[in-house]
């Protein structure tokens, strides 16, 4: 098994080792009230929120009641549940645009994980032998400019910055001149992490995008959120903002090593349809997966890993 | 797409969608006269998805609700004469009490330096924390305070906190490129001590709860560096993993704090409610915005009014305080002493309440307006107004801002097309001003400033949890469409 698999399925069953403890019927017994309402809470615990905790409930509850099931039965099928809304959404990013460069804008609230995940993808990207560019976006924070820098060496790509403070869109707009110049096939740019409720900060997002579509009306052509597996629904309110005010085609969820479930994406992939392409689950720059709707869903449900994957 | 501006008052802020929801079951306890058994048991259900949907932790939910049933189903209650008020009641006080009651002081009380180390997750916002603290008790208290960043994993880290001290004019200690935490740890205790330095910030780095060889650094930090404080960072945007974040770092060293951030995020405020029941420690602070300044202490009883629907009064005129410039505040009292109100005080008052955080921060910490609040969301009335209305006082001559009254139908023309709008907009302008100076003239009446302050007093100490909020000379005030007078002139 690679490394980066280890890492996954140690994050992700940790991931549901709580749910399994939530469950946790040996033999096979009647699904009755008491166990149905077991399952609801250990879903709400893994972050899915009440109305789809309720509705997974339900649809075990039409199939199943009465019925004998035993543990690795109801994980399987809370499992299959969960994987039949994800599975629409499982799509990976690709890189398709031409003329090039793709350009990806990568978004989220602060401390998501943008730049981290920049740096995976770019790492992604090269070892597909694409040329890639960064351009650090991310203007305000402190440093921020010099952490992307670090890991665009690390990643062997380029780095377009400007000055601390400077204009993201006019930073943005250079890197998309520059990478067009080079014939690079994918550009990357990071942006300031913003609260979804700021105007201000939304406008500015909107503003970059203006920008970029003055040298091409298709650019951005993937607009990336970043969420954060260990925030609960309030993910919601974000994909839904970020959605409207920043065009957002995609999602990539990070910190799937700990013990956070990001159940939330059920939720997020029922009212918004939007395409999951990854999920991180570690700093280093390998630790980044595609997502796998099947693979996501055993392990909310705690689902024992398949080893032939 | 949709303008940014409107997002930002549809938005519900923190607290507000639960706030909604438990009022939305409390009013229906209210209106009955007779409670059983089941009533309360289905309002307690209300209840329990309500903090549920707010991303208070499971396990918190569940003891909250049985004490609460349990409470609430006793024979005194539901006998008495009005049960529903009883029953707002228990759960009222069981949500204080999940808050805590009173506000946590840092304990700096020890022969310096006092050490204060952070913990917690990637991305919880730790060392822009470190940042805010600092400068709290550098600038409120008047403390030497050194930050030490201690992360040597996240790239740029040190450098980021080391920028964040120029900024905040707080000293950083020197970087030491490859030293281990440990070792900076030690480094920052000797430099503390030897640099008289009342306050020592160590920053670490973030980790994962599960990542033992990080837990066991982090342990072994908190030895070197014997802390008098140890404030575990949380997002306020956290879900239900809040609870085993909680456990494992308060398993692994002796956490004396929470330190909340991004409160001033739409969350509904779930890890908030958990936190305390979960670690046992009080949340001292509260993270408010990007800003370094956006810092304050946390007061349980307030933040538990909010939820409650009692407003944040208190946070309103501390925020009024802060953002008014001592000198411009000065100016307009004593012009309101004497009743008087011009433009240029309008202009003052739009700008100090842009400076507030809009309309919508404003109208959220007042007590009872959800009107003036559901006006805002039906894009009635949106930030961008006072824009406009500045761009109109800003036409104007500084004697027309001195003398409205000259303004004739030729000025308002000339106005208009200066502030690019039209003469109606120029018109709703005056007109508002004229209210505004009628409710200075009223206030000065009921008192001035001195009067308000009495009616804040009333409103903080009554015990009246249930009662809704009070001030109703604030809203007569307001004008009948729950808005800040003259207001509802800018209606679409």
């Amino acid at each position: 098994m690679s490394d980066w698999l280890t890492k996954l399925r140690t994050g992700l069953s940790r991931s549901s080792e709580k749910l399994g403890a939530g469950l946790g019927f040996v033999a096979a017994t009647r699904l009755d009230d008491a166990r149905l309402d077991q399952i609801e809470e250990a879903l709400i615990g893994a972050d899915l929120g009440v109305a789809v905790a309720g509705r997974v409930t339900t649809r075990l509850r039409e199939e199943r009641f009465g019925r004998d099931i035993d543990d690795a039965g109801v994980r399987a099928a809370v499992a299959t549940e969960i994987a039949a809304t994800l599975a629409p959404v499982a799509k990976p990013l690709a890189v398709t645009v031409f003329p090039r460069p793709q350009v990806i804008l990568v978004v989220g609230v602060n401390g998501s994980g943008k730049t981290t995940t920049i740096a995976k993808l770019a790492h992604r990207f090269v070892e597909q032998d694409y040329t890639v560019m960064l351009a650090a976006g991310d203007t305000f924070r402190a440093a921020a400019t010099a952490q992307l820098k670090i890991w665009g060496e690390r990643a062997g790509v380029e780095v377009i910055a400007g000055p601390e403070g400077g204009d993201a869109a006019g930073l943005a707009f250079n890197a998309f001149e520059a990478a067009r110049a080079k014939g690079t096939d994918v550009l990357i740019i990071d942006t300031a992490g913003r609260l979804q409720n700021k105007a201000g900060l939304m406008d500015e997002l909107a503003k970059v995008r203006r920008v970029l579509k003055k040298l091409s009306i298709t650019a951005p052509h993937d607009t990336v959120l970043v969420l954060d597996a260990t925030t609960g629904q309030n993910a919601l309110n974000q994909v839904e903002v970020f959605r409207d005010i920043a065009g957002v085609t995609g999602l990539v969820m990070t910190k799937l090593d700990g013990t956070a479930r990001g159940g939330v994406l059920v939720a997020a992939a029922e009212r918004f349809g939007l395409p999951i392409h990854a999920i991180g689950v570690g700093e280093g720059m390998g630790d980044l997966r595609s997502f796998d709707a099947a693979e996501f869903a055993s392990a909310l449900a705690g689902v024992p890993a398949k080893m032939n994957n | 797409m949709r303008s940014p501006a409107l997002y930002y008052l549809e938005r519900p802020r923190l607290f507000d969608s639960l706030s909604d929801r438990l009022s939305g079951v409390f009013d229906k306890l209210r209106g009955r006269g007779a409670l059983t058994e089941l009533d309360v048991r289905a309002a307690m259900r209300e209840v329990r998805i309500a903090l549920l949907e707010a991303d208070v932790a499971l396990p918190v939910v569940k003891t909250f609700i049985d004490d609460v049933t349990t409470r609430a189903i006793g024979h005194e209650v539901i006998r008495s004469v009005t049960p529903g008020q009883q029953v707002v009641k228990i759960v009222s006080d069981a949500l204080v009490e999940m808050l805590g009651s009173e506000a946590v002081e840092l304990n700096l009380g020890v022969t310096p330096p006092a050490v204060i180390m952070l913990v917690g997750l990637q991305g919880s916002g730790k060392t822009t924390t470190c940042a805010k603290i600092a400068k709290r008790l550098a600038e409120k208290q008047g403390k030497k305070v050194l930050m030490a960043s201690l992360d040597v994993a996240r790239p740029a880290a040190q450098e980021q906190l080391r920028i964040l001290g120029e900024q905040t004019k707080v000293a950083t200690l020197p970087i030491v490129p490859g030293q281990q935490p440990v070792e900076i740890a030690i480094r920052a205790r000797q430099a503390a001590k030897l640099q008289g330095f009342d306050v020592l910030m160590l920053d670490t780095a973030g980790r994962l709860h599960v990542d033992d060889a990080l837990m066991g650094e982090m342990q072994a930090v908190a030895r070197e560096g014997a802390p008098n404080e140890i404030l575990l960072v949380v997002d306020a945007l956290t879900g239900q993993d809040a609870v085993n974040v909680a456990t494992a770092f308060g398993s692994q060293v002796a956490l004396t704090g929470v330190v909340l951030t991004r409160l001033d995020g739409d969350a509904r405020g779930g890890a908030a409610l958990s936190m305390r029941s979960v670690t046992g420690k009080p949340i001292k602070f509260a993270g408010t915005g990007e800003k370094l300044d956006a810092l304050e202490a946390f007061d349980p009883q307030r933040v538990a009014g909010r939820i409650l629907g009692m407003g944040d009064v208190v946070g309103l005129v501390e925020r009024a305080a802060e953002v008014f410039e001592q000198e411009a505040a000065e100016k307009m009292a004593a012009k309101m002493a004497k009743g008087q109100f011009d433009m240029e005080d309008l202009r003052t008052q739009l700008g100090q309440m842009k400076k507030m955080g809009g309309l919508g921060a404003i109208a959220n910490m007042i007590p009872g307006v959800a009107q003036a609040k559901k006006a805002m969301a039906n894009g009635q009335v949106d930030d961008r107004i006072l824009g406009r209305m500045e761009a109109v006082i800003c036409s104007m001559t500084p004697k027309e801002r001195g003398k409205p009254e000259i303004i004739t139908a030729k000025r308002r023309i000339r106005i208009a097309k200066g502030a690019g709008t039209t003469v109606q907009e120029v018109n709703k302008v005056l007109k508002m001003h004229q209210e505004m100076a009628g409710a200075m003239k009223k206030l000065r009446k009921m008192g001035g400033m001195k009067g308000m302050a009495a009616m804040l007093g009333k409103m903080g100490g009554g015990p009246g949890m249930g009662g809704g909020g009070g001030m109703p000379d604030i809203q007569k005030m307001l004008g009948s469409g729950g808005m800040p007078p003259g207001f509802d002139k800018f209606k679409r």
